[in-house]
């Protein structure tokens, strides 16, 4: 079944190229049915990217170790979810990934402007068609997802443990969907510069594109923080990683575009730099993909042994020079029709909105490309960390927030100082009431996260007038009790309150990262058994240790040969509170140079954390048990000595239980982190926010209302 | 193995091929039903197009006209919202909802130029104020 998985690969080749040329010359000659057959085109390739990806599936669950991504990633007690996701654990696997998804949300673009933008979707499917045509000869040329082993090998080496947590299972396909849904306004924006028509149509059929990449790549970058929450033995969501740092990059350019896209849409305005936005957005999306393949990062995200950098190099390079032709050889079709009417109206505070997150975006490209840039150059290894990404951006993100709120309240076109003052009255006042609590409350030592929770009571108190206003017209006007006028208001009016929910989420959001941040007590120590700790108001307690050996007993499926924890009893003021379980797994290395007993738990050991969380605080820890004690060593070094690889486990349960009776003091990390749940709330409730701005009208209202609007018209035609 | 993995990849090619080449087979069919090129391309296209063939227009431009007509009509109930909001004065709204219905009627009137059947129809709930009320002679959303 290889040999038809690479067949499909050469065969999406063969679409791809024939699609091109096709969707060129129709546009080109003007042959309506070669445009089409282009289109066609896209289609097909999705069909036959889906039987590869069904291949390569079928091949993870029946555990045929002949393809070598199954061997290499995957094993017979991996549960049969993690072999499903580990199909795009390797490099291999997630280019199908990526191409495959790319030709469904191709298909799915073209699909839904099959009857529109003729000129513009051929162009677009052509370059559509190019990025896929990229990927596949990638997997066809360099890295073939159905390369095989004969005789293939008994057994895999099994998932990264790292990679064993359920988040991690949807949030590749979410953040690759956030990606590929990248490349459509890119390819639909070139589309429209090559053929001259960046219009009313044009932003129409972008938005909705660019508003879905915006959604699913802000899910999967909130997943992997959660990831890396829950699972990474550090305790935080966010380290500023190279690759976290490359898929932010282009979700704040594609937050910039949604916001500016408004402008063009009402003013005719910005379109240089709409269109700048969103060929910014896909080139930064590639350049995401290109950090993890290219081999210049050693991180847990990168597909270390293969480096496809120079390829990459190529396509963005094209992707950056057409850019740049296109938008200056175009600059006199998108000069402005109008200009800003007043400093003082939502136009202004888009714009300002646009230049912070644009800025900001700015700032992390230079943060994490400097270094890489630098160490090519000079062969010295450079290094941006957390401290400096903190500096520029937590003030960028403060005044980000503040314009959240201010946007709200501020009229299009123009607004009045009169009307300005009395719409900013409530959220001011909010803003000043929050300090006055927060001062009373004795939170003052933090001054920026008092600035954040101040800006969040000014946008909490700005959002929540828009609806309290909204909501009593409507009900001025139709006398719909409280719920029914909301939900009219919000149905009516999706984008706006739809937005507004976004705004909503992402100041909650922020909320959750400043005081988890801000306010955080950590605690790294050793402890016996017996002993306590005591971490901000909580009192820590080491019961007792734990350990398992075997898959068979890993009810976590983690796959660790040994794994050993502690029993913590947590408390406050004398209070139970929690119990907490946290551990580290040990894993089989597969070097025999360990010896019998070593290979069993030689390899990378991962943590798994414990923690306690509620809507007002979590407590987390992590356990580091030492097992290079002398007793611990030498009944590993015994056990190599004398037991053949079969009868191994019994040295690993000597040494479970040697640990047990006797356990060495055991480092652990304890944190005690406020409000961190609200930082996954509020990315739901922007999720959700921008699910009810992203979903269309029901058809039926569409019909009602356009046989009333005919109606209205052939009644003023008649008068006239 | 060997022969069901090749007959399989046939299959694959077989239905590529047709997927792709069907607009090319169905703009090479001589036509027997007497309505001409332009009406069997329609069979792919938009109705616009069949309809502006015979009128000379460019059906993008078309498009773009509706399109931009359905932004105004937004761009209409958004600057109703702001007034009854409170965002803007009465004297502010009045003059904006004048400036951007005088634009809204000179898009339909580039519209209905064309001499478009279905006439200045708008789409996705377009056309009447942000709260769903105000006009006599319409039924709620």
């Amino acid at each position: 079944m290889a040999d038809l998985g690479f067949a499909c690969l050469v065969l999406a080749l063969v679409v791809c190229a024939y699609g091109i040329g096709a969707s060129l010359y129709g546009v080109r000659s003007g042959r309506v049915e070669f445009s089409e057959s282009g289109r066609r085109s896209v289609y097909a390739l999705a069909g036959v990217l889906t039987v590869g990806m069904v291949v390569l599936e079928v091949a993870f669950l029946g555990n045929d170790f002949a393809f070598n991504t199954v061997a290499d990633t995957s094993s017979r007690t991996t549960p049969a979810l993690y072999r499903a996701a580990a199909v795009w654990s390797s490099q291999e696997g997630s280019l199908l990934l990526w191409a495959w998804l790319m030709s469904l949300w191709s298909s799915l673009a073209l699909f839904l402007t099959r009857k529109r933008l003729r000129d513009v979707a051929a162009y677009a499917t052509a370059i559509m068609l190019g990025f896929g045509g990229f990927f596949v000869a990638l997997m066809v040329f360099y890295a073939n997802p159905f390369q095989t082993t004969k005789p293939a090998p008994p057994e895999g080496v099994g998932l990264d443990p790292l990679l064993r947590f359920p988040t991690m299972m949807i949030h590749p396909p979410m953040l690759y969907s956030g990606y590929t849904l990248c490349t459509i306004p890119f390819a639909f924006g070139m589309g429209a510069l090559l053929a001259r028509r960046v219009d009313a149509d044009w932003i129409k059929a972008i938005r909705r594109f660019a508003f879905a990449a915006w959604l699913f790549l802000g899910v999967g970058i909130l997943l992997g923080a959660l990831w890396s929450y829950s699972e990474l033995g550090w305790g935080g969501y966010w380290g500023w990683d190279a690759v976290e740092n490359a898929s932010l990059m282009p979700w704040l350019t594609g937050t910039a575009f949604l916001h500016s896209l408004m402008i063009q849409e009402k003013r005719g305005m910005l379109k240089v730099w709409n269109v700048s936005l969103v060929l910014a957005t896909g080139t930064l999306a590639i350049m995401g993909t290109f950090l993890v393949r290219s081999g210049i990062l050693d991180s847990i995200h990168a597909f270390g042994g293969h480096t496809l950098g120079v390829p990459f190099v190529c396509l963005i390079a094209v992707m950056i020079a057409g850019s740049i032709y296109l938008v200056v050889s175009r600059r006199e079709m998108l000069r402005s029709e109008h200009r800003l009417d007043s400093l003082l109206s939502r136009e202004s505070i888009f714009l300002a909105n646009n230049v912070v997150l644009v800025g900001l975006c700015f700032v992390i490209l230079w943060g994490t490309y400097f270094p890489l840039i630098s160490e090519a150059l000079t062969g010295q290894e450079a290094s941006v960390g957390p401290p400096w990404f903190d500096r520029y951006t937590v003030p960028l993100a403060l005044i980000l927030v503040l314009l959240s709120g201010i946007g709200p309240v501020i009229a299009w076109r123009r607004a009045t100082l009169a009307n300005g003052r009395r719409n900013f009255l409530v959220p001011v006042a909010c803003g000043v009431l929050m300090l006055v609590v927060l001062e009373i409350a004795g939170v003052t030592q933090k001054p920026l996260a008092l600035v954040m929770f101040c800006c969040a009571a000014f946008v909490f108190g700005s959002i929540g007038q828009e609806f309290f206003r909204g909501t009593r017209a409507r009900r001025a006007m139709a006398g719909e009790p409280v719920p029914l006028a909301l939900l009219g208001l919000v149905r009516r009016n999706r984008r706006r309150y739809g937005g507004y929910i976004v705004h909503i989420g992402i100041t909650v959001l922020f909320v959750g990262v400043a005081a988890s941040s801000s306010f955080q007590h950590a605690s790294q120590l050793g402890l016996r058994p017996g002993q306590s700790t005591r971490v901000g108001s909580y009192e820590i307690r080491y019961v007792r240790p734990t350990a398992t050996i075997t898959p068979k007993y890993d009810e976590a499926h983690t796959g660790s040969t040994l794994s050993l924890g502690a029993i913590l009893d947590v408390t406050k003021n004398g209070r139970h509170v929690a119990t907490l379980n946290p551990s580290e797994g040990f894993y089989a290395s597969g070097e025999a140079s360990q010896g019998t007993v070593g290979s069993l738990i030689g390899g990378q050991p991962v943590s798994h954390v414990a923690m306690d969380a509620s809507l007002t605080r979590n407590v987390w820890t992590a356990i580091e048990p030492d097992i290079e004690t002398p007793s611990l060593k030498r009944i590993v070094s015994v056990g190599n000595s004398t037991l053949p690889a079969g009868e191994a486990l019994v040295a690993v349960a000597y040494l479970a239980r040697a640990y047990i009776q006797h356990p060495p003091p055991t480092q652990f990390n304890f944190l005690v982190s406020p409000l961190v749940f609200w930082i996954w709330i509020g990315g739901l409730i922007a999720a959700g926010g921008g699910l009810i701005a992203l979903w269309p009208a029901p058809s039926t209202v569409r019909r009602r209302v356009r046989a009333r609007s005919r109606a209205r018209t052939l009644r003023g035609l008649a008068r006239a | 193995m060997a022969f069901l993995v090749a007959l399989l990849t046939l299959v694959l090619l077989a239905v590529v091929v047709l997927v792709v080449g069907a607009p090319l087979r169905r703009a090479g069919r001589p036509d027997t039903s007497g309505r001409g090129a332009s009406s069997t391309r329609a069979l792919d296209d938009a109705p616009s197009r069949a309809t502006s063939a015979g009128h000379g227009e460019d059906p993008g431009q078309m498009e773009d006209l509706e399109a931009a007509r359905e932004a105004k009509y937004r761009e209409i109930r958004d600057t109703e919202l702001d007034y009854r909001t409170g965002k803007l004065s009465r004297q502010d709204y009045e003059a904006i909802d004048s400036d951007l219905r005088a634009e809204a009627l000179a898009l339909l009137n580039q519209l209905e130029s064309s001499d478009r059947p279905s006439g200045a129809t708008p789409s996705s709930g377009a056309e009447g104020d942000s709260l769903g009320m105000g006009r006599k002679n319409d039924a709620d959303v």
